[in-house]
């Protein structure tokens, strides 16, 4: 049936939802009960002000009774139907069933909305998990171990004459194999838990040791005062994996030297009269990451004062976290490129300061320092390796702008920030999606 | 048998399971654990056989594959292909670049005998 030949219908369900009889609408419009009952069941058509008059005592838009349920509505019912097939639907009288239930008919367009939006929701997190590549190196690990554990212990159960020396490979590899196997499955159960959860455990090397320094508030009392060494800080962090171990170190002897070079009283000291990290590395002759990182590690007088420092190599990859409440880092993959970390990694030894607006509801104001500078001594072999620093101090709010200042937008990563127009944007969000 | 296959592996515990097993079958066993040079290593050892890892250090497996099949003196080598991963599409990946036989980890020893015996024939 045509979509314009149901107006009809339209008035009969309008007036009956507004508790009207056939008889007082048509004595309200000016014709016959008669009439009316043809029109409303569709044999006859009617159209200029009859229609006007109708429309005025429904109160409704007189378009909405000729043109029924809008097209996109119907467009998106034979979508439905055609999405989920077999089911008998009456495309052909889709049509007639919008204009006589246009609510029923929104429900399905909605639902067959909903779903699809799930279905793309599935999708995206699919791809995550797929290219996740610590969940991927992970199960890589996980079937390694199994593979070897089956293959060896085959041989153990099946090779009656098997002398004592091989046994003893065998038996010391199957141990191997199994403490590996718990290792793996231990961190993947920890990812696993920690999905969806800002709070959940580690997963990475990094994150285990980024989880000590946050239960000690990155700073490290036995360190300052050289009652311990990094080795004895590394058996007491008592860290689960060797690479978290070996990372550890790595952090703790460089924490060590900044704090020879620094001492922390007169740090906090000339600190409290001269926050500008330039002056100070001028103050004591030393450079300014250096500086960014002590800053960093100074006991905190409050958690919701946290500064933060982020770390990155030449490739852009994040090699260390300490965030500052609201100022949001990923935990895997690319971070935005606006940051100031990265405006300093394009241009080694020069020094960047600028106040970021992070893309959140609350808008919360940073004020940045970045450093970008070589890791090793200046040398006529071999690569450069860079290492480029950003200290992430939180700012009360836009008065600490200056005047006429305007804090750069900034995000997290593309596949969470918002702000669709961004100049910078490598990727589409997936908060298009319904995050 | 007496016949001479490489395995192409990068976890020293499946190597030397591995190993042992084909060793007890009468093969005679090279290993090599870096995908970097292992299609050199193919070409101046000239075995009869590889067993050939996915994943490597340097340069995957399917890479390594190409090569071999891309240079006439290796085109025909029977390949057998071990991979962590089942998928349709990396079966088929590694079937359209000329592998022979393809074995998802974890196996057992009886399925990488049986593949390398019915390769070992086959060739």
């Amino acid at each position: 049936m045509p979509r314009n030949a149901l107006t009809g219908s339209r008035i009969r369900d309008r007036r009956t939802a507004k508790g009207l009889k056939q008889a007082d609408l048509a004595r309200q419009v000016g014709i016959s009960p008669s009439y009316l009952n043809l029109i409303e069941h569709n044999r006859r058509r009617i159209g200029g002000k009859l229609l006007i008059d109708l429309s005025r005592v429904l109160e409704v838009e007189a378009t909405q009774l000729t043109e029924g349920a809008e097209a996109a509505l119907l467009t998106r019912m034979r979508q439905a139907a055609a999405d989920t097939a077999k089911t008998g639907a009456e495309e052909d009288r889709a049509d007639e069933f919008a204009g006589r239930f246009p609510g029923w008919a929104g429900l399905v367009a909605a639902q067959h909305d909903r779903i699809a939006q799930l279905e793309r929701t599935v999708e995206t997190l699919t791809d995550r998990l797929t290219h996740d590549p610590f969940l991927s190196t992970s199960l890589y690990d996980v079937v390694s171990s199994v593979t070897s554990i089956r293959s060896t212990s085959s041989i153990l159960a099946g090779e009656e004459d098997l002398d004592d020396e091989w046994q003893s490979r065998f038996l010391q590899n199957l141990d191997n194999d199994s403490r590996r196997l718990a290792e793996s499955s231990q961190a993947l159960v920890a990812y696993l838990d920690g999905v969806g959860d800002a709070q959940g455990g580690a997963t990475s090397p990094q994150e285990e040791l980024e989880g000590y320094l946050l239960r000690n508030g990155y700073h490290l009392p036995t360190l300052e005062d050289g009652s311990a060494t990094p080795q004895d800080l590394v058996a007491d962090a008592a860290l689960a994996s060797e690479p978290a171990q070996i990372l550890a170190l790595a952090y703790f002897t460089r924490y060590e030297a900044d704090a020879l070079q620094l001492p922390l009283e007169g740090f906090l000291e000339r600190f409290g009269t001269t926050p500008d990290p330039a002056a100070l590395a001028q103050s004591y002759r030393t450079d300014i990451a250096t500086i960014l990182r002590r800053i960093a590690t100074m006991p905190d007088e409050g958690a919701e004062q946290r500064i933060g420092l982020v770390t990155c190599d030449a490739s852009g990859t994040l090699t260390f976290r300490k965030e500052s409440p609201g100022f949001s880092i990923p935990k895997f993959g690319a971070a935005c490129p606006l940051w100031p970390l990265y405006q300093a990694l394009i241009r080694p030894h020069t020094p960047v300061e600028a106040v970021v607006e992070q893309a959140s509801r609350t808008a919360p104001l940073f004020r940045c320092y970045a450093i970008a500078q070589p890791l090793r001594p200046a040398s006529f072999h071999g690569p450069d390796v860079i290492e480029a620093t950003m200290l992430i101090i939180p700012l009360e709010g836009a008065h600490e702008l200056a005047a006429g200042a305007k804090a750069q937008p900034i995000g997290s990563s593309c596949r969470i920030c918002p702000r669709e127009a961004c100049i910078a944007r490598r990727e589409p969000s997936i908060l298009a999606d319904g995050f | 048998m007496g016949k001479h296959v490489l395995l192409i592996e990068d976890e020293p515990n499946i190597i030397e399971a591995i190993r042992f097993i084909l060793s007890r079958d009468g093969w005679s066993v090279d290993t090599h654990s870096d995908g970097a040079n292992a299609v050199e290593r193919v070409q101046s050892m000239r075995p009869d056989l590889i067993i050939l890892d996915v994943m490597l250090p340097n340069k995957s497996g399917y890479d390594i594959l190409r090569d071999l099949r891309d240079d006439p003196m290796t085109a025909k080598l029977p390949v057998l292909m071990l991979t962590a991963r089942g998928q349709t599409k990396d079966r088929e990946l590694a079937e359209r670049l000329g592998v022979n036989e393809f074995i998802t980890k974890p196996f057992s020893n009886s399925d990488i005998l049986a593949s390398v015996r019915a390769l070992a024939g086959a060739g």
